[in-house]
């Protein structure tokens, strides 16, 4: 389990309730309310997911384990600015491991990682559907296409100042 | 990145395609119902609910030919009429919007250009069915098509096509979202339909089917974006004009994604029947920077590789599975000489070892073996007893997993080891890689002729391994050399290649 | 009914439309090999994932092998279940299911007794190809109080989530991660201890390798018997006797009562006695309980709980504080029969034979794993010693006597010590579900009304079904009694109090499938339901083999109230023989 523990306050446990709330505490829509909270906080930690379980009347195991299920949600935070490189066949074919090497170079992380300065935090997703772009790197919404190992330090350096 | 799916659209040639699904896309403003309903939509609606009963729409459906663009090609009618028949007080539609096939996004085009193509049909399918509320299941992972799909919505029931008595008839149908998280698998209906009741996207056995025993446990009818996407038109054009395009067994268009090494790339639409070479040729625009076609992957990680000798297979469900692979959802990756096919079979075991749920022995250990051996391989570690082992193994999980996902993952294999057995055996006898992809199987090597002796990558090397006098050819030891590569980057003379 | 013919490896059969193709096999003695598969009738338990693809079949037509478990019979369909096809194909399933499997077969606690292992010798499984280079999926070892969780040895049969999910509505346990690395675990992958686990050991008896299996304190036992300076003493729970017979070979629910006690005297303890004069007790003070609210409440005294529920399940009883604490006033103050045994032999017993506290070990024997946790509870504590000191389950006695050479199916019947060894008819039925309301009704009844019942056995009480009514009249006062096993029922009843709906005056529950014949440390029923009909069977039969069975005749439970006790309810019984309960419930940034 996740070795930061955190206690929610209690603004932040009411935001989650009336999350729930909106979506009727029904358990069918648990996925919904996950999206909708991993937007709130950035991430879902485990003192997150209890509060839901014990809105919509379920086993936290259960909500843990569809956390764990969607590649989705995560319960690590994200860097400030998370970079996601596509690995998609189509940027497979197009070079797109060379363009993931480059930055774990640059960046000193791996895939899943998040940089000590909480700045970057690296992965992977499957096709974004701009495979006519590929390969792909997306930082935040901001999407950038044709991106050739050379072209990291740059898109990198674009968030550094 | 808005504009650009359907600048990917536009910008192929539209020689030997035809529109159906896509017919909208990047020509009308997917944000303005008004649109839409100039170009005849919600017309077929209209006609159905107020001249034709249930039974006579499914009648029309069935009439088209019209079968399932997700995966299988299960035809369409037929499905409908199985979640008519199951009586229930409660009914559902379903969309398949989770998109998950690497290397496919025509859903996601549709569902951005032509909203309301889909929201019409899913209504005609809930009149058809007897089902008054529809879900469309969406990739969380496309915003675009979310903001559309919304405000598609939104203007439907303003307009009175959704909500409450539609074209004043007690027929009552409205469409909510549910968002899928990330997981392949949830394209296997029945995983579908378990994230959507909020729990592990699972498959469950069939039967119960879903049009017996769907979401919540009632009748639910699930169609994917680009086969609802043909609705509409059936009903404006007739089934005879649908059933006069593809062939004897597979009737309309199939868009494909068209990526790779081909020099147009982007979303196509096809009649079915035609050929991969025209596909890839004709409309592709041949093969980038004049390089050899080597094989097309179609069916994303459920497919196979296509070669040569499959190029003038005439392109229908029937034809791609007797040539190993599928239709799937339509992606269609070209590769060039330069692809290894061990490797392209690693990736595809790849994405489904991170994709299989678990649930079943097979798919879940299975594919992960399979990776394992296909990594031996492309790491020169492959010994010829493990091609009879991945044989054995793909064959046994294809027969024995539990759903769609394990029943085809190891395709990617077969076909390669049945087109390309050649590269098997240079990777396991020979230990070497013929398109010079696997580094394990390669060396740097510095050709004579070339070399001018600037010493620049023996000082690049961070272990020692290349030698030679200044203004002299260099040398590199391969038993020293630990092919990082800096060598080659750092040549500026091409001295340095991979052999 | 409707019929269905088939042709089964050459067998044409005719069977009941619906039925799945392994069922039918079973007609023709074709016995499919199956894993995850398991279907415990009559109790409605049932696990049918179909996920591991062991009892896939051939049929004619189909593209692909089918899995017989949960493949239903069409007309004129013809199945092979033993074709090359096949075999190869089960064999493959099988070599993979393996690969991710540890092999330290020879020392594993489920050993002899796992499925999987039992599998690979049906199989003929002799080599596992490619094993040296495959991955294996490992997760952290998890050692609660009474649970051990060895997950690199699961197989993803699920029999453990259905278990904990859908029969005890527990929720500890689920399937957690994706693909390769998807297990079943509590949430967090924490230990059990912080979830909210009720010890039942339900996924440990239905678990088919040593995936999930107890913590094993025969060695603890071992210890005390060879330490010359302590006094050891037994107790043994009513549902063991019942089914110990079943670890030596012998037919389920043949009675090994006074073969254990011979068995347990060979093995050193120095006493010998039985849970069922505690369960005797424990009638004492839940029913005198039990009629003083019942007469309090009559009177109209709306403060008063009703209705009350009994208390001697630890299963149960974690069950409330982690799921209903609010309810926690409701359920009897007197402790489970172990913890009064336990307290009445370091007290009274102990001052009688002149043993100091500190030099007595009380050893249990029980059915049960939530047992374990139950006597390290602090509350059962004595100046931090317990009154309970080692709680073992029926398989760890098997265990103990296999050890110690005994075969126990030849031993000559025993006697149990007295006094704590002399029991009723109502202390044995304890064992099973329904028993101890019936017992507790024996007594009540007599007590309310003043007169000797007419007829003992209360058949209204017994069964099977998970969730059962009856009335008792009370001379004129009509009793209404609710009983369930399984906490999934009990979860139902609970419901309903919380609503103010419910109509019982008192309710018996029991956490284990069948009470305690079916516990989690009970011999492993493999999947099948009957043997513990069997048990319930032989239950009952030593009741009625019984002289006294009534508990309020017992005569040593006469004679520790009038020597030591006063009478029940009193102050000492109440310092000795009730407890209170806890909110169990967590937070997870309190762990």
């Amino acid at each position: 389990m996740s070795s930061v523990k955190i206690e929610l306050r209690k603004d932040q446990i009411e935001k989650i309730h009336e999350t729930c709330e909106q979506f009727g505490n029904s358990e069918g829509e648990l996925i919904n309310i996950l999206h909708r909270v991993q937007g709130t906080f950035g991430y879902l930690p485990a003192e997150v997911q209890e509060v839901i379980a014990e809105k919509l009347n379920i086993p936290v195991a259960r909500v843990y384990g569809v956390v764990t299920f969607y590649s989705y949600f995560t319960m690590t935070p994200k860097g400030e600015f998370p970079i996601s490189i596509c690995t998609g066949t189509a940027c497979y074919v197009r070079g797109a491991e060379k363009v993931l090497g480059e930055f774990k170079k640059e960046l000193q992380i791996e895939v899943g990682e998040t940089t000590a300065d909480g700045k970057f935090s690296l992965s992977c997703l499957r096709c974004v559907g701009a495979c006519g772009l590929a390969p792909v790197v997306l930082v935040g919404d901001k999407t950038y296409g044709r991106v050739a190992p050379d072209d990291v330090k740059e898109i990198i350096g674009e968030y550094q100042s | 990145m808005n504009e650009m799916s359907e600048d990917q659209v536009k910008s192929i040639p539209r020689k030997k395609q035809i529109r159906i699904a896509l017919r909208n896309c990047g020509v009308i403003d997917p944000e303005r119902i008004e649109e839409y309903i100039e170009k005849d939509g919600y017309f077929s609606l209209g006609r159905i609910l107020t001249e034709l009963s249930p039974e006579e729409t499914i009648r029309i459906v069935k009439e088209s030919g019209l079968r399932g663009r997700g995966g299988a090609g299960f035809p369409t009618g037929l499905k409908w009429e199985f979640a008519l028949k199951n009586k229930s007080d409660q009914k559902y539609v379903v969309c398949n919007a989770d998109e998950g096939d690497p290397g496919a996004f025509m859903d996601r085009s549709i569902l951005e250009g032509d909203p309301h193509s889909v929201l019409e049909a899913m209504a005609i399918c809930g009149y058809a069915i007897g089902a008054d509320t529809g879900y469309i299941y969406i990739r969380a992972e496309y915003p675009l098509a979310i903001e559309r799909l919304k405000t598609a919505i939104t203007q439907a029931r303003e307009y009175g096509f959704l909500g409450k008595a539609i074209f004043g008839t007690k027929f009552n149908f409205d469409i909510f979202l549910k968002y899928g998280a990330g997981a392949f698998v949830c394209g296997e209906e029945t995983a579908l339909i378990h994230s959507m009741e909020g729990r592990r996207g699972e498959p469950s056995l069939k039967p119960p089917f879903p049009a017996e025993s769907g979401y919540l446990g009632k009748p639910t009818n699930v169609n994917n974006v680009e086969t609802f996407a043909n609705i509409p038109v059936i009903f404006q054009k007739g089934p005879e004009w649908f059933r006069g395009i593809g062939t004897d067994k597979s009737k309309g268009t199939k868009v494909f994604a068209l990526a790779g090494k081909v020099n147009n790339v982007g979303l196509i639409e096809v009649p079915m029947g035609t050929t991969i070479r025209e596909v890839i040729f004709e409309i592709g625009g041949g093969i980038r920077e004049g390089k050899k076609f080597k094989a097309v992957q179609t069916g994303g990680p459920s497919g196979g590789c296509l070669t040569e000798k499959h190029l003038d297979t005439p392109i229908d469900y029937e034809n791609l599975i007797a040539c190993g692979s599928m239709m799937g959802s339509g992606g269609m990756i070209v590769m060039d000489e330069d692809d290894c096919m061990v490797s392209v079979a690693r990736f595809f075991l790849d994405f489904t070892v991170e994709e299989s749920c678990g649930k079943c022995a097979p798919c879940r250990i299975g594919n992960k073996r399979l990776y394992e051996l296909l990594d031996r391989i492309c790491k020169g570690k492959g010994e010829m007893e493990d091609l009879d082992r991945l044989k054995n193994l793909s064959i046994v999980i294809k027969d024995t997993s539990l759903c769609g996902l394990g029943q085809s993952s190891p395709n990617p294999v077969l076909s390669t080891m049945d087109n390309f057995y050649d590269e098997y055996i240079s990777h396991v006898v020979d230990k070497k890689c013929p398109s010079g992809v696997c580094r394990d199987l390669l060396e740097y090597f510095i050709v004579e002729e070339n070399c001018v002796g600037c010493t620049a990558c023996a000082r690049a090397c961070p272990v020692g391994a290349i030698s030679g006098e200044r203004k002299e050819p260099h040398v590199i030891n391969p038993e020293i050399c630990i092919k990082c590569g800096a060598c080659m980057e750092k040549c500026k003379f091409d001295a340095v290649i991979l052999r | 009914m409707k019929m269905v013919n088939i042709t089964l490896d050459g067998n044409h059969i005719e069977v009941p439309a619906g039925t799945t193709i392994y069922e039918s096999a079973k007609q023709v003695h074709i016995d499919i090999p199956a894993l995850c598969y398991m279907d415990l009738k009559d109790l409605n338990i049932r696990n049918r994932p179909g996920g591991c693809r062991i009892c896939v079949v051939e049929v004619e037509g189909r593209r692909n092998l089918a899995p017989s478990c949960s493949t239903a019979v069409e007309e004129g369909m013809v199945v092979k279940t033993n074709s090359v096809r096949v075999i190869n194909a089960r064999r493959t399933v099988m070599e993979l299911i393996l690969s991710d499997h540890p092999k330290d077969c020879l020392t594993c606690a489920k050993s002899g007794q796992c499925d999987l292992q039992q599998m690979a010798i049906r199989l003929g499984i002799r080599d596992i190809p490619g094993q040296e280079y495959a991955e294996m999926s490992t997760y952290r070892l998890d050692t609660s109080p009474s649970i051990i969780r060895e997950l690199d040895k699961c197989i993803m049969c699920r029999r453990c989530e259905t278990m904990c999910n859908d029969f005890q509505t527990v929720g500890a346990l689920h399937a957690i991660n994706r693909g390769f690395y998807a297990v079943v675990a509590p949430a967090f992958e924490m230990n059990l201890e912080h979830s909210p686990c009720t010890y039942c050991g339900q996924c440990v008896a239905v678990c088919p390798t040593g995936a999930l299996t107890e913590v094993d304190h025969t060695g603890k036992v071992i210890a005390a018997l060879n330490d010359p300076a302590k006094t050891v003493v037994v107790q043994t729970a009513p549902a063991v006797r019942a089914a110990l017979g079943e670890e030596f070979g012998m037919k389920p629910g043949t009675l090994v009562t006074g073969k254990m006690v011979t068995a347990l005297r060979h093995l050193g303890f120095n006493y010998v006695f039985d849970t069922d004069f505690a369960a005797d007790l424990t009638i004492m003070e839940e029913g005198t309980e039990f009629l003083g609210r019942l007469t309090r409440f009559l009177d109209g005294d709306t403060e008063v709980q009703m209705p009350i529920l009994t208390s001697c399940c630890p299963g149960w009883v974690n069950f409330f504080e982690h799921h209903f604490p609010e309810l926690k006033d409701i359920p009897s103050t007197a402790r489970s029969p172990q913890q009064m045994f336990g307290s009445v032999a370091k007290s009274y017993f102990a001052e009688k034979i002149g043993v100091e506290r500190k030099d007595m070990v009380v050893v249990s024997i029980m059915p049960c794993l939530a047992k374990k946790y139950e006597c390290q509870r602090e509350e059962f504590m004595v100046d931090g010693v317990p009154d309970v000191d080692i709680s073992i389950s029926t398989r760890e006695l098997a265990h103990l006597i296999k050890q110690a050479n005994l075969d126990l199916v030849e031993m000559t019947d025993g006697d149990f010590d007295l006094p704590l060894g002399e029991s009723t008819g109502a202390g044995v039925i304890f064992g099973t579900t329904g028993g101890v309301i019936e017992a507790a009704t024996r007594t009540a009844y007599e007590i309310y009304t003043g007169k000797t019942l007419e007829k003992i056995d209360f058949e209204q009480l017994r069964g099977m079904d998970g969730l059962r009514s009856a009335t008792v009249d009370f001379g004129g006062q009509e009793i209404r009694i609710g009983i369930a096993h399984g906490l999934g029922n009990a979860r139902k009843l609970l419901e309903e109090i919380k609503s103010g709906k419910s109509q019982y005056h008192a309710i018996e529950i029991m956490a284990c499938p069948g009470g305690c014949i079916g516990g989690g440390g009970q011999p492993l029923h493999h999947g099948d339901a009957s043997i513990l009909q069997a048990r319930a069977k032989a239950i009952y039969e030593e009741d009625r083999n019984k002289k006294i069975r009534k508990s309020h005749e017992n005569p040593f439970i006469q004679q520790l109230y009038a020597d030591y006790l006063g009478e029940p309810f009193s102050e000492k019984a109440h310092a000795l023989l009730h407890t209170h309960y806890f909110d169990r419930r967590k937070r997870v940034f309190q762990i």
